[in-house]
């Protein structure tokens, strides 16, 4: 493989802070929009959180016990697996250690899933101790159907494939399990730092 | 890189030699990195235009005014440069027979690479499956692959031109609606696979509109080309 490519400069994003920008990543100011199929729109009086699987007591909550909750404010940094990264992007929502505050369970992975049928998988962990939401506003606006509300997780030390759109529910498991993308080869646990794309990596 | 190919005045197709390529399913994508001589990275995914069954690989790249590699893509590369790649990527934006069909393929611009890939494929394994395409574009210059699907049988090709078009043209006139959608697809209770890929905007609308006629969202897949994807 030859070490460079002839002629070619690119254009350097000087403006972003490289130690905030994985490798392989670019910055972006857009927010692309990225699903692999059509937008559910599920009416917020039939729309359910719910967190089942390896746990006594199975949690449902309305639309209206989840903006009961405390919310929380946010900014963070995304970055998708197709290359992109968006800095100092702010969320509304609840944090998953509120949502399941007072669960006792054996598992150590959940399969998150959402309206449409996409699932994705990460170590309980990983949704714990600050760094998970179920995010229901972006930029003090409600989240817009195409990025993923009326509510997504959000996850964002993870590619952003695992911060699944038009969430409606978490299980609990003691076994992981693939989700949709990690079934079609991309990485099991997707660091964007050490880029981990795909399965192998 | 072994030879350029003029699509359009906007678009080029960069055919691929691959030795060790272990062969891709259509309507996948590859990862390719640019390194500059600083080692300055610069990373992109492109869809495969070719079919499997081709003999290269087949990548068609437009150029996005402000992109930052299809520039470099469409205008510098030469016959002969080295790139480097990463693929095929992408499992579920494929089309292989035991998928079945009717097959709906609904395009918009660059959009129609990756189906071009599908139609290439369905061609080759001389498949009965039928397959309609749809493929949005501004003008008729602006259409890529255009004596190949003019040449195409045993498949039906629709164009829609949204900007303007040429004197006496009997396509489409307008972009993708509900009205063109129920003209051009097949029955809802015939449940075609349809695949769309286009800048977010027009994949939004073809997939609202066909949920909203009756259209399982099961069986519609999305592929889209972001803004800032050049």
């Amino acid at each position: 493989m030859s070490s460079f490519s002839r002629g070619f400069r690119g254009r350097r994003r000087l403006e972003a802070d490289p130690a905030r920008v994985p490798p392989g990543q670019y910055v972006t100011g857009d927010f692309p929009v990225l699903s692999a199929g059509p937008t559910p729109r599920t009416p917020l009086d039939r729309w359910t959180f719910e967190v089942a699987g390896a746990l006594d007591e199975p949690l449902r909550l309305s639309w209206d016990e989840l903006q009961a909750l405390p919310s929380e404010t946010v900014s963070v940094d995304i970055h998708c697996v197709t290359g992109w990264s968006k800095l100092d992007t702010t969320w509304a929502g609840v944090s998953l250690d509120t949502l399941l505050d007072g669960v006792e369970t054996a598992a150590e992975y959940a399969l998150a899933f959402s309206d449409g049928g996409y699932t994705t998988n990460l170590p309980l962990d990983d949704l714990l101790g600050g760094k998970a939401w179920i995010a229901y506003a972006y930029d003090g606006e409600p989240l817009d159907p195409e990025h993923g509300g009326p509510a997504r997780l959000l996850v964002p030390h993870l590619y952003f494939w695992k911060s699944a759109k038009w969430v409606r529910g978490l299980r609990l498991l003691e076994e992981d399990e693939p989700g949709f993308w990690e079934g079609f080869g991309y990485h099991n646990y997707g660091d964007p730092w050490k880029e981990q794309r795909y399965r192998g990596d | 890189m072994i030879e350029l190919v003029e699509e359009t005045a906007r678009a080029r197709s960069i055919v691929l030699d691959l030795p060790d390529w272990r062969g891709h399913r259509a309507g996948q994508h590859v990862d390719l990195r640019l390194t500059a001589e600083d080692g300055y990275q610069a990373q992109r995914s492109y869809s495969i235009a070719s079919a499997p069954e081709d003999e290269h690989v087949v990548l068609t790249v437009e150029r996005l005014d402000n992109g930052e590699v299809s520039p470099y893509l469409v205008d510098e590369l030469r016959v002969g440069d080295r790139l480097e790649l990463r693929g095929p990527v992408g499992g579920w934006f494929v089309w292989h027979a035991e998928l079945g069909g009717p097959l709906l393929l609904l395009g918009g611009g660059s959009g129609v690479v990756p189906l071009r890939a599908m139609l290439r494929h369905h061609s080759a394994i001389e498949s009965r499956v039928p397959l309609r395409l749809l493929y949005s574009v501004r003008t008729l210059d602006d259409v890529a692959y255009r004596d190949e699907l003019a040449g195409l049988t045993g498949v039906e090709i629709r164009l829609t031109l949204t900007r303007s078009w040429p004197e006496g043209w009997r396509g489409y006139r307008r972009r993708i609606d509900r009205a063109l959608l129920e003209e051009v697809a097949w029955p809802p209770a015939e449940r075609p696979l349809v695949y769309v890929c286009g800048a977010t905007g027009f994949v939004e609308t073809a997939a609202d509109l066909l949920v909203q006629l009756g259209y399982d969202p099961d069986r519609i897949r999305t592929e889209r080309f972001g803004p800032t994807g050049g």
